[in-house]
């Protein structure tokens, strides 16, 4: 169920291109700090387009297969739009232990979805991640950095009821 | 930021004033108000706690008899959060909820009377316990790299040179010459805290010997290990600690640059990082001419971008290239050639927060703590099925038992202990036998297992050995970089082969295919990752053959955990009808009425333990069964014929 890149997103919004601007220009376009600025670009933009990767190359003077490489290569990146509500489920070993694999089945077949992937009305992306430094609370979800531990099937109805 | 303001301090002096000064405005007797707000008791809502006392201390007119309240990182017992402790005298709270808040400050900070209802009871003897150094999960630990975060408001740089901070930096930029200062830590026999338990004080002297020219430090907070989360506790809540020991580690090796290197996932670790470092250049203890001493040195922080295999050290060099994250083969170590072809020294977090006590108390008081072989304290991330989940810290030396029992409080729901693992994805698990092992680098190494960085995952008789194989081999799948055969193939080979066990798939020369595998892995990977990425199943193994033999002969996970081999069934005998398994399955794959039996559609059925779990122990109406036929549904509308409780 990817969401489709359109071609205006290939492009580079003028939104994007200004954030690209003002991030690279905050780490004095050092190309070193390549993977700190696509990180803080992930942050504002929600994902990275062809057309950021491009600007960022651009700008830094760093190939663009480069800029690809770190951008595929890290977890943090994603090269598709997401959804307007992120769900991490951690599967770190303490939660692991503690039920993780059976509350991401739960959720997933709750939101009729997969792991990896964002719905088709770009509601909600699902992830799993595999550890959210909280162990002790274990299982955890995050569901837009909030986190909730060991939900019930009751608290995860009302917690997706919310996100809307 | 100019490099001469106000606040510079440029002498030993200057700093033992400021220290005066800012104690002086501290009434020992006065209640301070701590409320925890490191991650875990974040997300059980202790910042809005936090908001509230501000709140009602005005509200309640007692704002003036308070000295201050305080959030600090966290203290540990996470398990019991959110966690609240009035000083000075050590009242501990669990669990606040927000409307505990005005009866906390009328009744124990006005009144100084201890509310029952909030204080931590002892799950075995009923004991209430009012202080928090007394809670068994405190006492027994030895809290000197962590037990100051509960002191601390990890954004107040003065709350850390009250507690004596960065006088050890003082005392070795002033008074030691880093020659003296290599040699404390050499003696102290200080190992790496991160994994591999090199010596500190060598890694040291390599970088300084190495070359003339630029050399680098690097603080280690990429925390890798899923499980684990000591460094970021440390990182959180006592930032300053890191850094002075950062500083003394630059000065001994000769180096004026430093990074932090912290994962992304830890967003308050980089906040409270980045804001120590300001404070921190404020008072001239970061910067040029550091406490008047010539000593120039700047760190600069870099954010992880979630790889596990960044966390190893050529790995995380890259990194702060901007380069990807991947390793690269040690023919010359990092210690000289690291960061940009130049000598680099790269150290855990809890290996460089242990710098400055040795500094301050000598190598001689360090080493009187510990092992023969593993001096110090070691934090761990105690987790999985233990009672007491949280961090703790204890001279190494102790043993396993000790750690899950006596600190810990053992297993939660009378289940039986199986295994505990330690060392993470390079680790592996140690049975019931090995309980009573010290803990020590060399003797963890010896079973096959490691120290790792400190995470300590207990696993009870529901955790399924063959499972936990696979987890950490397919986490090692997922991460590895891909660069060398032997890592990428052999981990792919092993997934597939321990999933198919897994699954019931399982065929007779499977258990010595992965021995094979494992050794041609261990011998010829690239780096530590592929290294060590067997040893999760060889001491699974080694130690629980039989529970892989059940799963390939008889089709029976004997944990009845394994999705594909495991049923669920509702002994209509049993089943009251109550409809609370019903309501709760997520899958509506239950069936069934008020005095309905109830009915599980195995189509349906994700297997999530769900309705095991919810079923009320008086009626144990769900089963488990695994490698036994699965009985037929009762007929449609078959009637309770449990017999009513008398
Ligand atoms: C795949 C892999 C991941 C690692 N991740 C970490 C980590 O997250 N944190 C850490 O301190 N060390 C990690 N290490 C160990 C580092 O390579 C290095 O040995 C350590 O940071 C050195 O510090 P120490 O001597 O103070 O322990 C990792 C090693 C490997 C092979
Ligand atoms: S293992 Fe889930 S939060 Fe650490």
């Amino acid at each position: 169920m990817k969401a489709a890149v359109s071609r205006a997103q290939t492009k580079g919004s003028t939104r994007a291109s200004r954030a690209v601007k003002k991030t690279v220009g905050r780490y004095n376009a050092d190309p070193d700090m390549l993977i700190q600025i696509l990180l803080d670009l992930q942050t504002t933009l929600g994902w990275l387009s062809p057309g950021v990767l491009a600007d960022v190359s651009e700008q830094l003077g760093v190939p663009v297969s480069r800029v690809y490489h770190i951008a595929s290569f890290y977890k943090a990146f994603s090269l598709v739009p997401r959804g307007r509500h992120i769900i991490k489920v951690c599967m770190g070993t303490a939660c692991q232990v503690r039920g993780a694999p059976q509350l991401v089945n739960v959720i997933a077949s709750m939101l009729n979805m997969k792991p990896g992937e964002t719905s088709e009305d770009r509601r909600f992306t699902l992830e799993t991640v595999n550890c959210l430094g909280c162990c002790a609370m274990g299982p955890v979800i995050a569901v837009d950095g909030v986190y909730h531990s060991k939900p019930t099937t009751e608290d995860l109805r009302s917690i997706f009821k919310g996100a809307r | 930021m100019t490099d001469m303001n106000d606040n510079r301090l440029s002498s030993a002096k200057q700093l033992e004033t400021l220290r005066k000064t800012i104690l002086s405005k501290r009434d020992a007797e006065k209640p301070i108000i701590t409320v925890c707000t490191g991650t875990a008791c974040q997300a059980y809502g202790s910042l809005e706690i936090y908001r509230r006392f501000v709140e009602e201390l005005e509200r309640q007119g007692v704002e003036g008899s308070v000295l201050e309240t305080k959030s600090t990182g966290c203290h540990g017992f996470c398990e019991q959060g959110p966690v609240v402790v009035i000083f000075p005298r050590e009242i501990c709270y669990v669990r606040v909820q927000l409307d505990d808040v005005p009866e906390i400050v009328s009744t124990t900070v006005a009144g100084g009377d201890v509310i029952e209802r909030l204080v931590y009871r002892d799950p075995n003897t009923q004991e209430a316990i009012p202080k928090e150094s007394d809670i068994p999960f405190y006492k027994r630990q030895m809290r000197l790299v962590f037990g100051n975060n509960r002191y601390i408001d990890p954004r107040e740089i003065d709350d850390y040179i009250a507690l004596g901070g960065y006088a050890a930096l003082s005392k070795a930029l002033l008074r030691m010459t880093p020659g003296e200062v290599l040699e404390e830590i050499k003696e102290s026999n200080l190992r790496g805290r991160g994994g591999g338990g090199f010596p500190a004080g060598l890694k040291w002297e390599t970088t300084r010997d190495a070359s003339t020219g630029s050399k680098y430090v690097i603080v280690n907070c990429d925390e890798g290990d899923p499980g684990a989360y000591m460094d970021r506790a440390i990182m959180e809540g006592n930032p300053h600690a890191v850094l002075e020991g950062l500083v003394i580690g630059a000065y001994a090796i000769g180096s004026h640059d430093g990074f932090v290197y912290v994962r992304q996932e830890y967003p308050i670790a980089y906040e409270n990082t980045m804001n120590a470092i300001d404070q921190a250049r404020d008072y001239g203890l970061l910067g040029s001419d550091i406490l008047g001493s010539g000593f120039d040195f700047e760190v600069v922080v870099h954010r992880g971008a979630g790889a596990f295999v960044s966390g190893e050290s050529t790995a995380l060099m890259s990194a702060i290239e901007g380069k990807v994250g991947e390793p690269r083969m040690k023919y010359i170590r990092t210690a000289v050639s690291g960061v940009k072809g130049m000598p680099t020294c790269l150290n855990n977090v809890e290996t460089w927060a242990n710098v400055p006590l040795i500094i301050e108390r000598g190598a001689g008081w360090f080493k009187s703590i510990g092992t023969e072989g593993s001096k110090g304290t070691k934090i761990f991330s105690l987790v999985g099925k233990v009672n007491n989940t949280g961090l703790v810290e204890v001279p190494m030396g102790m043993t396993l038992r000790q750690l899950i029992y006596d600190i810990g409080g053992g297993i939660p729901q009378g289940k039986k202990f199986k295994a505990v693992q330690t060392g993470g994805p390079s680790g592996g698990v140690l049975p019931e036998q090995y309980l009573d092992t010290p803990i020590d680098f060399d003797e963890l190494t010896g079973l096959g297992s490691m120290m790792g960085s400190g995470g300590m995952v207990v696993m009870d008789e529901d955790t399924c050995m063959v499972d936990t194989a696979r987890y950490f081999v397919s986490f090692c799948c997922d991460e590895s970089c891909g660069q060398c055969i032997p890592c990428r193939e052999g981990l792919r080979t092993l997934r597939d082969i321990l999933t198919d066990i897994c699954e019931g798939k399982g065929k007779g020369g499977d258990i010595e295919a992965i021995e094979d595998i494992a050794e041609v892995m261990e011998d010829a990977s690239l780096c530590a990752l592929g290294g060590t990425a067997a040893n999760p199943v060889l001491t699974t193994l080694k130690y629980f053959r039989d529970e892989y033999e059940a799963h390939i002969k008889e089709n029976r996970c004997p944990a009845e955990a394994c999705k594909a081999l495991t049923s669920y069934y509702v002994d209509p005998a049993k089943c009251s009808a109550c409809m609370i398994c019903l309501r709760a399955c997520p899958t509506e794959a239950i069936h069934g009425e008020k005095g309905i039996v109830h009915w599980i559609d195995q189509e349906k059925c994700i297997k999530c333990t769900t309705c095991y779990e919810v079923c009320p122990t008086r009626f144990s109406a769900v089963r488990r069964l695994s490698g036994e036929p699965l009985p037929p549904p009762p007929a449609p509308g078959t009637k309770v014929t449990r017999e009513k409780k008398r």
